[in-house]
């Protein structure tokens, strides 16, 4: 069912979609972004697992390295919360008379989980952890 | 404004759309147990946060093995858990390879690349979910 639109990319960036259309983004982002280091991390550990592979170890070295994880916490915090909005949303139709206060809701909840996410992993790579 | 009630046509792209937000919100359930459940087995004196982060989102004890526990297959390596991590499983890759689907076609729209594109999809789809059920079955 997908629209032929005859809108260029340069075009595209150019409406103004506000803060709706902005978690709209995130939400396509991230989620391409989880598909593809999720799958690179069962790969990679099936591999470490059957045949010790060098390259496997590495590439899941990096997935415990801190500063990996800071954009790791992003992408799923963010997938998770504005998923769920979106299912609130979309389940219960009735609730999109506040659908404003979702997003700041959405935005309010995430910033100080995510940043207390950030302090912990800061501070752990500071203690030597 | 009047509202119009629709009665939709029971479609490929509605039932997928139904089943991404029901598996999304079906995740989050399954994180909260397996978050929940790592808790009542004492993983607050026993993990770290970044151990208990990937039992929370894959409940596997091949996850959490170099942390403090004293002996992983107690408890942890279940078949509860092995049942868990199956839904988990299925749950994700289907939400993740559908979402994929839907992106690259609001790209590309109806082509003759569709069809080819969709078989790719779903060759991808079934190889994690076999390898991840291995995983699961093997560890």
């Amino acid at each position: 069912m997908a629209l032929n639109r005859k809108v260029g990319f340069f075009q595209g960036l150019r409406y103004q979609g506000g803060g709706p259309m902005f978690t709209w983004m995130l939400h396509r982002i991230t989620g391409v972004a989880i598909l593809v280091f999720v799958g690179l991390h069962v790969i990679s550990s099936f591999f470490m697992q059957q045949t010790g592979s060098e390259a496997a170890t590495f590439i899941n070295s990096i997935y415990e390295n801190w500063i990996f994880q800071i954009f790791v916490a992003f992408f799923v915090l963010f997938h998770a919360l504005n998923g769920l909005r979106i299912a609130v949303l979309d389940l219960w139709p009735r609730f999109l008379t506040y659908q404003r206060e979702a997003l700041w809701l959405e935005w309010t909840i995430f910033v100080p989980v995510y940043g207390l996410t950030v302090f912990i992993l800061v501070q752990r790579s500071l203690a030597g952890g | 404004m009047r509202v119009r009630s629709m009665q939709p046509s029971m479609s490929f792209e509605y039932i997928m759309w139904i089943f991404t937000r029901i598996s999304g919100l079906a995740m989050i359930a399954l994180a909260a147990i397996g978050m929940s459940g790592a808790l009542l087995m004492g993983a607050r004196t026993q993990m770290d946060l970044p151990t208990l982060l990937r039992w929370t989102f894959f409940p596997n004890p091949n996850h959490v093995v170099n942390s403090g526990i004293p002996d992983v297959a107690v408890g942890w390596a279940t078949a509860y858990w092995q049942i868990m991590q199956m839904l988990i499983i299925f749950l994700a890759t289907s939400h993740a390879f559908n979402g994929l689907r839907v992106v690259l076609e609001d790209f590309i729209g109806h082509s003759y690349l569709q069809p080819m594109l969709r078989g790719l999809i779903f060759l991808l789809w079934m190889f994690s979910l076999i390898t991840a059920v291995y995983v699961i079955l093997a560890s």
